[in-house]
């Protein structure tokens, strides 16, 4: 069998696929999940189903485009069937149409941060807002994480929906006490009656040679707060439509972006559409192992993924997206069908999503393990900024062929 | 040309020092730099056209007269930010004003209205709501601290002594106004209407709490009175408030942010950032200190070293004020002048109500412990808010001792009415446990729900009575 890579959804796909119609508006998310587990039940029979009728289903499935690099700027090589209508865009631009949509259809959205008026933001997601919305509406503030965080709970609290930048993830480790403090836990203690739709985002990961305090994985450090909730976008097409959903969500909500994955470019619907927070992605589906991924870690397991089909292995890849909660209906799923479970992760070894992903599926599913658990982290250490050691602590396609060659023995 | 400058050992070596630093080595570089570091005005006929020897002039001219006004005009640099008139004189800006900074007060310690105080008037209805609000205020936190004292209540804070702040404030603000309080001003509360009722419930848990039980006594939340929840955190309530007179400018909105916290409150990271932010956002806030002496053991001298919370304004480019917190008139004007400025010129404004911690900081502290019993009686004797504010009320003939009885009764037998029901009446459901941690729970919440009915349903004789399943 060929290895197609399947995404969530392609542009202009005009087959049913079941967790995404880009020709039809997407609604709001509910914010239960039931809704959402129609698509996945769908999945699921397939899987359940003779191998005749799930290849029918990937048939059905429009292919994705092969990323082929794990690193940044890639030009994405097209796939077999000719996609409709859709526009490319590169990722950063993906999620600046998003907030820019999400800034026309309602007047209460506005964004602050560092640089995010006329410099346009460090990475660019904000370029032109400015110019377009105003100076109020995309809000220049002085250097003070905590403060500026502060003001956004505030002001959501009053009935606007900021979309608050970290310059970096990292820097907002000093915004710690206002996000657990006031964001996850003002909604609860005031008995509902303040809400707080929040969006914090930014760049976070691993980057090139950016030092060790610009290389922070916050998601580690945030999963605990009770109250909020983490997405990390990976493609172009998710990055837009969770930032979509993000902002149109009540609960305060944190995106997860990557410093390399900025200039991924990808063709995405002209029509609108939004991501399911609390979903995961089924990148490629398979038989023989699950491996759970998020974010820039997406692209080295696909990279590995090629090795690994070549050598005979059917890898199943879910990028996880939705890191609080966890999205353990379609990882479960994955369980029950393929017995094996890699977690491929870019936090650190001690306490990170890796380490909680781990817990919950062994919770959860043991009776379905032919397998302990394996997850790939990065060390213990802050990152280095030699570029040689900096490669070194983060998860290599290498080592992703080598963990899953050991838990198929 | 460097001649006459021999004559002063000092000056010419200072000369030197200008000289070096900028950059002057030749006379021909000299020019170049003159070009670029002198301001436009022409310069005086009697200055020499050599560039360097003209420069000298105009610096010993600095040196030696009390610098004319036209002279010292001419001696400024342009630095990112703005001009700015150089100075020969090493002078350090002292840490300190002279004086500190005064005080505005309307009435006097005895409740006479000074002679020459300025005041915005307060009608017969608003000068006797307020001083009711106050004496609400004082019994209120005495019955429910006795009520803590009694182990009725878990816990408990006063606002002994910050009556005055508390009430005045809030008449001077319009229900509009979103406040963000720190935890000593529930007389915010009381004045826009929260009921004796709904304090006690709050303070009991129960389930017409509005904060559903979940948060300790105190921690009150009304966003039907715009009075946002407190938050046990100090200070993180400013950047919050700075968001929402951003909120509100967006809209356009004839209100204003009012924040309110302590001397010690003053500290911490948030205070300085939010009226940082303030500033530079043109925000309509009012950031209200109650400068009360006190954080739990830590008295000002060991909070802060500056004249108090005041002179922290100007360093933000804030307008600010000091006013006596035990003067409700005071207060009164403070507040509504301030809340003027911040709305018609959409700017913050710093009040700094001086004033006294009478009670303990909570009910788990024993303030005795660290200052003389009689400082606390003192204040609360002599320099009374209430007893102040009642003279000048009776002044007018709006008030009496007839009616001030009244009051109290009335205010007694309600107060042990609403402990009573309160007490009475059922503790929220369990499933508030789970509730608005989302909007809507999520399966892992659902399932830790079930988990503890579970637990519940085999240990009932660990689970308390009062809670409802």
């Amino acid at each position: 069998m060929a290895a197609r890579i399947h995404g969530g959804a392609g542009a202009g796909a005009a087959t049913a696929l079941s967790t995404f119609n880009p020709k039809k508006l997407v609604a709001p998310p509910s914010r239960t999940n039931l809704p959402a587990r129609n698509s996945k039940r769908y999945i699921v029979s397939a899987a359940a189903g003779s191998d005749g009728s799930k290849k029918s289903l990937l048939r059905v499935r429009h292919s994705q485009k092969l990323i082929a690099n794990a690193a940044v700027a890639t030009k994405a090589e097209e796939s077999s069937a000719p996609t409709g209508t859709g526009h490319e865009l590169l990722l950063f631009e993906a999620l600046q149409e998003g907030l820019e949509e999400e800034m026309d259809r309602d007047p209460h959205v506005c964004v602050m941060g560092e640089d995010v008026g006329h410099y346009g933001g460090s990475y660019k997601v904000t370029k032109g807002l400015a110019d377009k919305f105003g100076d109020l509406r995309v809000l220049d503030t002085p250097i003070c994480e905590n403060a500026f965080t502060g003001m956004g709970i505030g002001a959501a609290m009053t009935g606007l929906r900021p979309v608050i930048e970290g310059m970096n993830m990292g820097f907002l480790l000093l915004a710690f006490n206002q996000i657990s403090n006031n964001c996850g836990m003002l909604h609860y203690t005031s008995g509902g009656q303040f809400t707080i739709p929040v969006v914090i985002r930014g760049p976070g990961g691993v980057g090139r040679q950016l030092g060790a305090e610009h290389s922070q994985r916050l998601e580690s450090y945030f999963q605990s707060i009770p109250g909020i909730q983490m997405v990390a976008c990976s493609t172009p097409y998710n990055a837009k439509g969770l930032m979509k959903a993000a902002i149109r969500s009540e609960n305060p909500v944190i995106l997860f972006e990557h410093v390399l994955l900025y200039n991924l470019k990808e063709k995405i619907p002209d029509e609108e559409y939004i991501c399911n927070l609390e979903e995961a992605e089924m990148v490629r589906p398979g038989e023989h192992i699950t491996i759970l991924t998020y974010s820039r870690m997406r692209y080295h397991v696909m990279q590995a993924a090629k090795t690994l089909v070549n050598k005979g292995y059917d890898p199943e890849v879910i990028d996880i997206r939705s890191l609080k909660p966890f999205d353990l209906h379609t990882i479960g799923n994955s369980v029950k069908k393929t017995h094996r479970v890699l977690i491929v992760e870019e936090c650190m070894r001690t306490g990170g999503i890796g380490a909680s992903l781990t817990a919950a599926i062994n919770e959860n599913f043991h009776d379905y393990l032919d397998a302990p658990v394996m997850c790939l982290s990065s060390q213990d250490v802050p990152t280095p900024y030699a570029g040689t050691l900096e490669e070194w602590t983060v998860v290599q396609p290498a080592q992703i062929v080598t963990a899953v060659e050991q838990l198929c023995q | 040309m460097a001649q006459h400058l021999k004559s002063s050992s000092s000056r010419s070596t200072l000369l030197n020092v200008l000289r070096h630093n900028l950059g002057l080595g030749s006379p021909s570089h000299a020019s170049r730099h003159l070009r670029h570091n002198l301001p436009h005005n022409p310069p005086s006929t009697r200055v020499s056209p050599n560039p360097l020897t003209r420069l000298c002039n105009t610096m010993v001219d600095t040196l030696s007269s009390t610098s004319s006004h036209e002279d010292a005009n001419s001696q400024v640099m342009d630095f990112p930010g703005g001009k700015v008139a150089f100075t020969p004189e090493i002078h350090f800006i002292s840490e300190s004003n002279e004086q500190r900074v005064p005080c505005y007060r309307v009435l006097d310690d005895n409740g006479q209205q000074l002679t020459d105080s300025r005041f915005v008037p307060v009608s017969e209805e608003v000068a006797v709501k307020m001083y009711s609000d106050m004496v609400t205020l004082q019994m209120m936190d005495n019955i429910f601290y006795e009520a803590q004292r009694q182990g009725r209540l878990s816990f408990y804070a006063t606002a002994f002594g910050e009556e005055a702040i508390n009430i005045a404030s809030a008449a001077a603000l319009s229900p509009q106004d979103v406040i963000f309080p720190q935890y000593r001003e529930p007389g915010v509360l009381l004045w826009r209407g929260f009921t004796l009722q709904e304090f006690a419930n709050q303070c009991f848990g129960n389930k017409s709490d509005y904060g559903k039980g979940r948060q300790m006594p105190v921690h009150y939340g009304s966003n039907k009175l715009n009075y946002f929840t407190v938050s046990a955190t100090i200070a993180t309530q400013l950047p919050n408030a700075v968001g929402a007179a951003y909120s509100l400018k967006m809209d356009g909105k004839e209100a204003c942010a009012v924040t309110f916290f302590g001397d010690g409150g003053s500290s911490e990271g948030d205070f300085h950032a939010a009226l940082n932010f303030a500033a530079v956002m043109e925000a309509p806030v009012l950031f209200i200190c109650r400068n009360n002496g006190w954080a739990i053991s830590t008295p000002t001298s060991d909070q802060f070293r500056s004249d108090g919370v005041v002179v922290k304004g100007r360093a933000y480019g804030i307008r600010s004020i000091r006013v006596d917190g035990n003067d409700a008139l005071a207060m009164y004007s403070a507040v509504h002048e301030g809340r003027e400025m911040a709305i018609r010129e959409h700017r913050p404004i710093l009040i700094e109500a001086l004033t006294y911690r009478v009670g303990h900081h909570s009910t788990s502290d024993d303030s005795t412990r660290y200052r003389s019993a009689d400082e606390i009686e003192w204040w609360n004797k002599a320099r009374n808010p209430l007893s102040r504010f009642r003279t000048w009320v009776e002044s007018n003939g709006w008030w009496s001792d007839e009616a001030e009885s009244d009051l109290r009764s009335r205010i007694k037998k309600e107060m042990l009415e609403a402990i009573r029901v309160a007490e009475k009446t059922e503790k929220p459901n369990l499933n508030h446990m789970f509730s608005d941690v989302y909007d809507v729970p999520p399966l892992n919440l659902r399932e830790q729900e079930l988990l503890v009915r579970k637990c519940v349903k085999s240990h009932p004789q660990d689970y308390p009575s009062d809670v409802p399943l």
